[in-house]
């Protein structure tokens, strides 16, 4: 039997396998790229697809679609060189154009290039399409592409090189581990101002606007939950320890922004809802996100209910008494979570803090000092994405025109701009 | 010949099928409706939003009767729908002119 094996092994073509590579970690993270395309498609689009009207149920679906496409080919030309080729503190250099210098043999750390590209490909694709919950059920589809393919190139791939592609937020010690600044801020400020600058649904607030289709939210939700532990478990870029608790504080944060959700408002309104539990499940793994590979099991447990209690209150003070329609809350709940999980990372990571404590802040850090970095971070990840996506949204407009005219927005997108129905019952 | 409507609680209409069929009934057509009576509507709850729904689901009941099994047929309706609270419902009675069964071209009492 030996003798077999080692005669099989002789037989195996060992100039596969580059110098240095190594294979666990490289199977974990093509895994992990699989479960991160997976949270877009079809999850994100289920998800916010049955939050709308039935009338717009295939436009968003064919936004998802169409912006994982459009990221994918934009990544390749310059994204990823932008973000992550060597360059100064803001940006990448186009020493990458169309992935020039990825080869099959080339590395990242421990795993092929060609594979850090792809993970990183799926996390560019989600960002701009958590974004359509801003805009939903009223946004011409030529601006929709324009708007993300151009938001790629000015937002997301500059603060993906400031926080992991070695510029100055990376350098400056900011603890994001897997885009709670890179990937939920962006997307929930970006939201917000879209939703600012486009106005709001016609009929909002008075009209009511309920989700056309609960399942198909709630099995859009329970994909997102599974496919986060490709994102954050991901994220530590090797099967190790790191990989591991990363995986297990997402779950504890998921579990109980769920259940932290559906209580509150089971005392505040007299029923647990089904939205409620999803909502704060979403709003529990996008909080944990940038602090997953830093905190230990207890602290997850803490940052996923605070998660489920300030998002809730988020999501009533900006679309109620704001007025904001921010039809899908995509601030709220991912903007919010993105900020307050980058803050409280801080807290969480130190090993100075009995039970609660993380993997513990670096050499010469306290809670205060790495606070301080983090509240940098998520600041100019704020100001910077919506001044961009502002000016962004009104070259756009001037392009194309932002919005479909109030009798298209009545018929619904899905005739208006695909001629097509979602259903045919 | 007389033409019953009935408005009905949608969980009570396996009973009053029941019931029908104990009086001699022997066809009726079931419709899936909405709408409002006293008992208005009801409220819905997403994301903390509560909204009014003015519209309730309701089962519309019809069913061609002679006119000698009106009485028995609100009977059986009413005794078995009724739950005392707003919203079990209303029965509507009207005259039928004629009655044609496809088939046969049977009229009237014969098609009944």
């Amino acid at each position: 039997m030996k003798k077999l094996l080692l005669s099989l092994l002789a037989l195996m073509p060992m100039g596969v396998f580059a110098e240095g590579l190594d294979g666990a970690n490289t199977s974990w993270i093509l895994t992990s790229t699989a479960l991160v395309l997976f949270m877009t498609l079809p999850g994100l689009a289920l998800f916010y697809g049955g939050l709308v009207r039935s009338k717009n149920i295939l436009s968003v679906l064919m936004q998802c679609f169409a912006i994982a496409g459009i990221v994918s080919i934009l990544w390749l030309v310059a994204g990823y060189s932008i973000a992550f080729a060597d360059g100064n503190a803001y940006f990448g250099s186009l020493s990458k154009f169309m992935l020039a210098g990825v080869t099959e043999g080339s590395l990242s750390g421990d795993i092929p290039e060609s594979l850090f590209a792809l993970f990183q490909m799926t996390f560019a694709i989600i960002t701009p399409a958590l974004i359509v919950g801003g805009f939903a059920e009223r946004m011409r589809f030529s601006a929709v592409l324009l708007f993300s393919a151009i938001w790629l190139i000015v937002v997301y791939a500059p603060i993906t090189h400031w926080v992991w592609g070695g510029g100055w937020l990376g350098e400056m010690g900011l603890l994001d581990f897997a885009g709670g600044t890179v990937v939920h801020v962006t997307a929930g400020v970006a939201a917000l101002v879209a939703a600012i600058v486009i106005g709001p649904r016609n009929g909002f607030p008075q009209k009511p606007m309920p989700p056309h289709n609960m399942t198909m939210t709630i099995t859009g939700a329970a994909m997102l939950w599974v496919g986060w532990f490709g994102f954050n478990g991901g994220s530590a870029l090797a099967a190790n320890g790191d990989a591991a608790m990363a995986m297990l504080v997402t779950h504890i944060s998921a579990a109980a922004g769920a259940i932290t959700w559906m209580f509150y408002e089971w005392v505040k309104f007299g029923k647990p809802t089904a939205l409620g539990a999803v909502t704060g499940l979403i709003a529990g793994l996008g909080t944990i996100t940038p602090a997953s590979g830093f905190v230990g099991p207890a602290g997850g447990l803490v940052i996923g209910i605070v998660a489920g209690v300030v998002c809730f209150n988020a999501v009533i003070l900006i679309k109620q008494k704001w007025k904001i329609d921010d039809s899908l809350d995509v601030f709220p709940v991912h903007g919010v979570g993105g900020i307050i999980g980058t803050l409280m990372a801080a807290v969480f990571a130190s090993d100075q803090i009995g039970m609660f404590s993380g993997q513990g802040l670096a050499e010469g850090m306290t809670i205060m000092s790495q606070l301080e970095v983090q509240a940098i971070g998520v600041v100019s990840t704020f100001v910077y994405t919506a001044i961009a996506t502002y000016i962004i949204l009104k070259v756009v407009d001037m392009m194309v025109g932002l919005r479909v005219s109030a009798e298209e927005e009545q018929q619904g997108l899905d005739i208006i701009s695909h001629e097509e129905r979602g259903y045919d019952l | 010949m007389k033409f019953v409507t009935a408005i009905l609680r949608p969980h009570k209409l396996d009973d009053v099928r029941e019931a029908l069929s104990e009086v001699g009934v022997s066809g009726i057509t079931v419709t899936e409706v909405k709408g409002f009576g006293r008992q208005k509507g009801h409220t819905e709850l997403y994301r903390g939003a509560e909204y009014q729904v003015d519209f309730l689901p309701k089962i519309k009941l019809e069913v061609a009767i002679s006119a000698a099994q009106l009485e028995s047929v609100i009977d059986a309706i009413s005794s078995v729908a009724s739950s005392g609270k707003v919203g079990d419902g209303k029965i509507f009675v009207s005259n039928l002119e004629k009655v044609v069964r496809i088939r046969t071209g049977e009229t009237d009492q014969d098609a009944l």
